[in-house]
């Protein structure tokens, strides 16, 4: 069914069509609307038998989906930035325990200073932590990937986060094909647990594993998330087939076929480019789009055979790895067959941060003239952290970067030292 | 269920680790030797038969009892009981009331018929006991027991000994000292009355019996020279108590003196009271922390009235007075006379100054030897006449009524062996059990019970008897004062408190054993032992 | 005390068992059925109080569910002792997670437990002092608050041992830990810090709140099966001596804990609702003298010149208890 609604509340209805039992949250913006959602629904007994735990913090709700999932329940929580790092030592917990709970996680900007709005440094933080993440490119996508994490969560017993556009999609009102209740049924069959807190049959959860086997267990779940990629692919077929449309996999390739450049990108930043690709290509330029849809496990087959004919790769991102650079640019250098200095890593949107067309098509076409840095921030104050550069070689110990330039912009009157 | 490796554990499969290697010391169950037990001269297994007594099984508490003295009901009463001397409740509030418990149980046996198991079968063996007191009934039944034909030959009309001629009624009930006597007849002790053995090698011979057992007790009394002016009454304790058996009672007068520190002197002095003396005076020659006689039975005669003249010896006996002389204890603890002298009123002088044995049956024994007027034995309680044995009064030790029946439990286990051709031997004596050992921590706060005492007229002029029994529920409680010393009584505590699960409990009577493959020697079943039953001993690495 | 005392029974309720009782009324850890829910071959230390306390509260608490239970366990020597790969000593269903979330996983299972439909299935979750009353704090809070249906048990041996004998918030004053070393002018761990749990817990005023040890099995017992009759939030205390992080002989495992109650230090009582409702008093009191001495992380105290003064203040915390939860007084439930 067609609905015009917020993405929020269309993840909601997606997550309850999949009959969760536990849920438990801790608000952070711009993740509320979601759970919100859910707690009407639960309350109303929409859901029911299903428990909603309004927990104290993001650590107690990832513990509370542990303590749920083990016990044979088909645990859901959602959470964003700060809370998503707070949570951390149970979000690794859940997947070395091979729990398959499903998280959404409305991308946010991780602090200090703090900052509500998009970008993908609080997700991209875990991305070592043995969970499946997934990211949308838009509302649809978003709905359609959280019924699909399930499936693939308790086929793997493995946890599963979808990551959706803090704002830009979780607050964006769209158009959404809603599936149907039958559909989702059809799709995901009730949980059965690979291993549950039974007294009719006891096992202890969670030894203390020594170095004589630790490393075993380790590659056991990389060997894991290895047969998630056949999986994925397999699990978007047969949602295709239930649902009548494509979404999910690994990754999707638009326009790339004689593209000399592709462009890598991931979750709802995906519709811009392609909409200045379109522009582009219109201009007769060769570039087309990679969406990476599945961050974790790293497809990094789907992602050579991608990319392998273009001259110049851009990663875009919103994230950055201090000190270092891209991370998903990193990761794409690490795949690409090519020589690594045709990747271009492009940090964008950091903090909510806008990517326009104009810039985008700036960059782009520094790529197909091969003018492009290796490492760019778009659309960076240059002159700004030029200044407060400039002071720092002065002057040591000049307080915090914030408030650097907060005081060159005229924000506050901050102290100075 | 499809594990996942090495994080996910089948349950308990820890067995697999067996800690039991990391032990230094190990704990052992041992049986200490509780101090009644070792205190008692009848060596009963005092805190064996309160472990029935406990559980309300006055049978087994019993028939446990008796396997030492066939006389509970009568030693329930006139005990000095050592072993509440030894109790280490003592240390904790007060001693347990075990004799009070005895009385309660023999109580129980003589209410309820219980009778005496009968041998399995007969020796053939036959042995003569001579004497009927304590020591040789305490004999008799006990080779009885074991299947030999036993005859007890008396010299009186009566069985009992000095548990009916020297002890008052008032103290011991005839009754129950009949039904007692009775009791051990009817296991096929044959007891001959008024059946006086002047020749002990004759009467082996005579009666074909394969040993003796010599027990004729001490009933001739000592005698002191008092120059005693001429008409005064001047009688022996062992003539009183005995004659208070008659038909005729002894008349003592208005004003009696006793004289003598003895529990006979009491026993006189009390009987005395309830004769109608109006004065009932001890003469004793030392202090009453001298005094040979029991505290216990002291107090109860001063409660009735009786006096006691402290520090004096008659010198002389007039008419109606006596003459003392006040004495005072040297450096040694020796009285040594004053030479003050005071006159006492006095219609008549009781001497209750010991007693002696009559030996004439023994003339002419070859190798028997008679050593201050008693009979030499050894350690197997032979005399040095092969085949005679002899205890009680008449060898050498305390002269008490307990004392004798421990030596007549012995003697007959040494006529046994004896009669086998062997020689029997004192199995090796636990370690005591002492306060030290103890957890007294986990037993409930509980001061001993006492038992009903008659009011006091009724004890200065009847022969009823003083001291009552206890209740069912009383006695119950009293048995269940006993803290178990030095012998598991299956409290769990080892079982419980041990953290790794390395007591196996066998069930109820089957106690516990150690599982050694997980004890890591930890020594909390030691110390939590409420009753010292568990040691520890080196590991040998 | 929350059991109906035994009378006269040589023993009364003071040792694990008495074979003049009748069955019903003996301890679970007297039976030879009991579950053993911590079984042998476990690699706590000899003497742990902790895997004595554990077996004790678990064993009771499947005894009371009839051994309908799942027990979530926060990261320590509980934990590390009782599974380490590949085996384990739990004979439940028992899971670990982390140090500082059993009582937010106890959540999630019994609400998973409450969609499931199996009301007859009970939570435990537990932890030791510093999973409990430090890292584990805010979950265990938020547990309590929201009176989930969990019962968490805290076996608090005062420090953190399974690192090795570090201070927490249920280190006692003077005590010396690793942490807080008394050298120079220190005197091991501070006067006026430190939480008391089960106050903190009956500000929630959830259901049930009790204190207990490993020296009183019954009480203990008595109290896990009181807990158990209700639903929501509860939480019981139970002090389990460490002969490494004391210093005290492994023998003297229960001595230690029955010491810390007889001197008043540990004050055993329960609570409903945030009011106290029962309060064990103290059979044979004794100054803290007879619990400190006995014990290396307070030798300090005692070596010449000796801290009278320190002393005297911690006989004074003693008092303060014997005041605030009368711990003194009619003997009458002391038997």
């Amino acid at each position: 069914m067609l609905k015009q609604v917020e993405g929020s509340a269309a993840v909601a209805e997606a997550i309850a069509l999949c009959r969760p039992q536990v849920i438990c949250a801790y608000p952070i913006s711009p993740q509320t609307h979601i759970v919100e959602a859910l707690g009407r629904r639960v309350d109303a007994g929409e859901l029911a038998p299903c428990e909603f735990v309004n927990v104290e913090s993001e650590f107690a709700a990832m513990s509370v989906a542990i303590g749920a999932s083990a016990t044979g329940a088909r645990a859901y929580t959602a959470t964003a930035s700060q809370g998503l790092l707070f949570m951390a030592e149970a979000v690794y917990n859940a997947a070395g325990l091979g729990l398959p709970i499903v998280m959404t996680v409305a991308n946010r900007a991780i602090g200090a200073p703090i900052n509500i709005w998009n970008d993908h440094t609080d997700a991209l933080s875990q991305r070592d932590c043995g969970w499946l993440q997934l990211f949308a490119e838009d509302n649809q996508e978003a709905l359609d990937l959280h019924i699909q994490a399930f499936r693939l969560a308790e086929e793997l017993s493995l946890p599963v986060m979808v990551c959706m556009d803090g704002f830009i999609l979780t607050h964006a009102y769209e158009r959404v094909d809603m599936p149907t209740q039958a559909q989702v049924d059809s799709y995901l069959p009730p949980y059965e647990p690979r291993q549950v807190l039974d007294p009719a049959d006891p096992v202890s959860i969670g030894a203390m594993v020594g170095p004589e086997a630790f490393m075993e267990v380790r590659y056991l779940a990389h060997a894991k998330q290895q047969q998630a990629l056949e999986l994925i692919p397999a699990w978007a077929d047969e949602f295709r087939r239930v649902f009548g449309r494509p979404s999910g996999g690994l990754v999707h390739e638009y326009r790339t076929s004689d593209a000399d450049v592709i462009v890598v990108a991931l979750g709802s930043v995906l519709g811009t480019i392609k909409d200045t690709v379109d522009m582009m290509r219109d201009e007769g330029f060769r570039i087309g789009v990679l969406g990476i849809t599945c961050f974790r496990p790293w497809p990094s087959v789907a992602v050579r055979n991608a990319l392998q004919r273009a001259k110049r790769v851009v990663v875009l991102e919103k994230s950055l790895a201090v000190g270092m650079g891209g991370i998903v640019g990193n990761n794409v250098s690490a795949s690409f067959s090519g020589s690594p200095d045709r990747v271009h890593t492009v940090i964008a949107g950091l903090g909510g941060r806008s990517i326009t067309r104009g810039s985008l098509r700036r960059v782009f076409e520094q790529a197909l003239t091969d003018s492009l840095e290796p490492l760019t921030f778009l659309d960076l104050d240059r002159a700004l952290v030029d200044r407060v550069l400039e002071r720092e070689r002065v002057q040591r110990r000049s307080g915090p970067i914030a408030e650097g330039i907060l005081k060159d912009l005229g924000v506050v009157a901050a102290k100075t030292g | 269920m499809k594990k996942p490796f090495a994080i996910t554990l089948d349950p308990g499969s820890s067995l697999a680790n067996h800690t039991g290697s990391w032990r230094t010391v190990r704990p052992v169950y041992v049986d200490r030797l509780p101090p009644c037990n070792d205190a008692c001269p009848s060596g009963e297994n005092i805190q064996g038969w309160l472990f029935h007594a406990e559980s309300g099984d006055y049978e087994k508490a019993w028939r446990l009892l008796t396997e030492a003295n066939p006389l509970p009901a009568c030693m329930g009463r006139v005990c000095y009981h050592p072993c509440e001397t030894a109790c280490n409740r003592a240390q904790l509030d007060e001693c347990v009331g075990v004799n009070a418990i005895e009385r309660f149980i023999g109580d129980e046996a003589l209410k309820h018929g219980w009778k005496f198991t009968p041998p399995a079968k007969s020796t053939g063996m036959r042995v003569l006991v001579v004497g009927a007191g304590p020591s040789g009934l305490s004999a008799a039944y006990q080779l009885a027991r074991v299947g030999h034909t036993v005859t007890v030959r008396e010299a009186g009309p009566l069985a009992g000994g000095m548990m009916r001629f020297g002890i008052p009624k008032y103290r011991l009930p005839r009754a129950v000292l009949d039904a007692e006597i009775a009791r051990i007849a009817a296991l096929g002790v044959s007891i001959e009355l008024n059946a006086k053995v002047d020749d002990v090698l004759a009467a082996k011979r005579d009666g074909h019996y394969d040993a003796v057992f010599l027990a004729v007790g001490a009933h001739i009394a000592k005698r002191a020279y008092l120059p005693a002016g001429s008409a005064g009454r001047m009688l022996d304790a062992v003539e009183v108590l005995r004659s208070m058996e008659g038909e005729d009672r002894p008349l003592l007068g208005r004003r009696v003196v006793v004289y003598g520190g003895g529990n006979t002197a009491l026993d006189v002095a009390r009987t005395a009271k309830r004769l109608g003396a109006e004065e009932s005076v001890i003469v004793y020659r030392r202090t009453r922390e001298k005094m040979p006689a029991h505290d216990a039975e002291l107090e109860e005669a001063l409660q009735e009235g009786v006096l006691v003249k402290w520090l004096s010896t008659i010198r002389e006996a007039g008419e109606s007075s006596i003459t003392v002389e006040k004495m005072t204890l040297d450096d040694k603890g020796m009285a040594q006379p004053t030479g003050e002298f005071e006159t006492l009123a006095a219609d008549s002088v009781v001497l209750a100054l010991g007693q002696d044995v009559d030996l004439s049956l023994l003339d002419g024994v070859p190798g028997l030897e008679i050593d201050g007027g008693v009979v030499k034995v050894d350690a197997n309680m032979m005399t040095g006449h092969p085949g005679i044995f002899a205890g009680g009064d008449m060898v050498p030790g305390e002269r008490t009524v307990t004392v004798g029946i421990g030596h007549g439990k012995l003697a007959a286990r040494n006529i046994d062996a004896w009669l086998r051709g062997e020689t029997w031997t004192h199995p090796q004596r636990h370690e005591i059990a002492s306060f030290d050992k103890l957890n007294t921590w986990y037993y409930s706060d509980a001061p001993k019970a006492q038992r009903p005492v008659l009011d006091m007229v009724r004890r200065q002029s009847t022969f009823e008897e003083v001291v009552g029994g206890f209740d069912p529920a009383t006695a119950q409680f009293e048995a269940r004062r006993c803290l178990s010393c030095g012998n598991c009584f299956e409290c769990d505590n080892c079982y419980g408190v041990c953290p790794d699960n390395a007591v196996i409990k066998l069930g109820a009577g089957n106690r516990y054993a150690f599982n050694y493959d997980y004890c890591k020697g930890c020594g909390l079943c030691v110390s939590e032992c409420p009753c010292g039953a568990i040691r520890t001993q080196p590991e040998e690495i | 005390m929350s059991y109906q005392p035994i009378r006269f029974y040589q023993t009364g309720t003071f040792t694990v068992g008495n074979r003049l009782l009748p069955e019903a009324q003996r301890s679970v850890q007297s039976g030879r059925e009991r579950t053993n829910s911590l079984n042998s071959g476990h690699r706590a230390c000899q003497g742990c109080g902790e895997a004595l306390g554990a077996r004790y509260a678990i064993d009771a608490a499947m005894a009371a569910t009839n051994r309908q239970l799942v027990a979530a366990n926060a990261t320590g020597c509980l934990e590390v002792f009782s599974t380490p790969y590949p085996e384990t000593s739990w004979q439940i269903p028992w899971i670990h997670s982390l140090f500082g979330n059993a009582a937010a996983v106890g959540t999630g299972i019994a609400a998973a437990l409450r969609v499931q439909g199996k009301r007859d299935v009970r939570v435990v979750a537990q932890g030791g002092d510093g999973g409990t009353t430090d890292i584990g704090f805010g979950c265990l809070s938020g547990m309590f608050e929201r009176n989930d249906d969990v019962l968490y048990i805290c076996y608090d041996n005062e420090a953190y041992m399974n690192t090795g004998v570090q201070r927490s918030s249920a280190t006692p004053p003077a005590a010396r830990t690793n942490t807080t070393m008394p050298v120079g002018e220190s005197t091991g761990a501070r006067f006026g810090q430190g939480k008391n749990l089960p106050l903190i817990a009956m500000a929630h005023e959830i259901p049930y709140v009790a204190t207990a040890t490993v020296a009183e099995l019954r009480d203990l017992e008595a109290k896990v099966r009181r807990a158990m009759e209700f639903r929501g939030a509860r939480y019981i205390h139970v002090l389990v001596p460490c002969p490494l992080g004391w210093g005290h002989g492994s023998a003297e495992t229960i001595k230690m804990a029955r010491l810390a109650q007889e001197t008043a230090l540990f004050p055993v009582f329960e609570a409903e609702h945030g009011e106290v409702t029962n309060v064990s008093k103290i059979r044979r009191q004794l100054p803290v003298e007879n619990y400190l001495k006995p014990q290396t992380r307070f030798a300090h105290l005692f070596k010449p010149p000796g801290h009278a003064d320190l002393v005297a203040r911690i006989q004074a915390l003693a008092d303060r208890n014997v005041q605030r939860f009368g711990l003194v007084g009619d003997a009458e439930d002391a038997q």
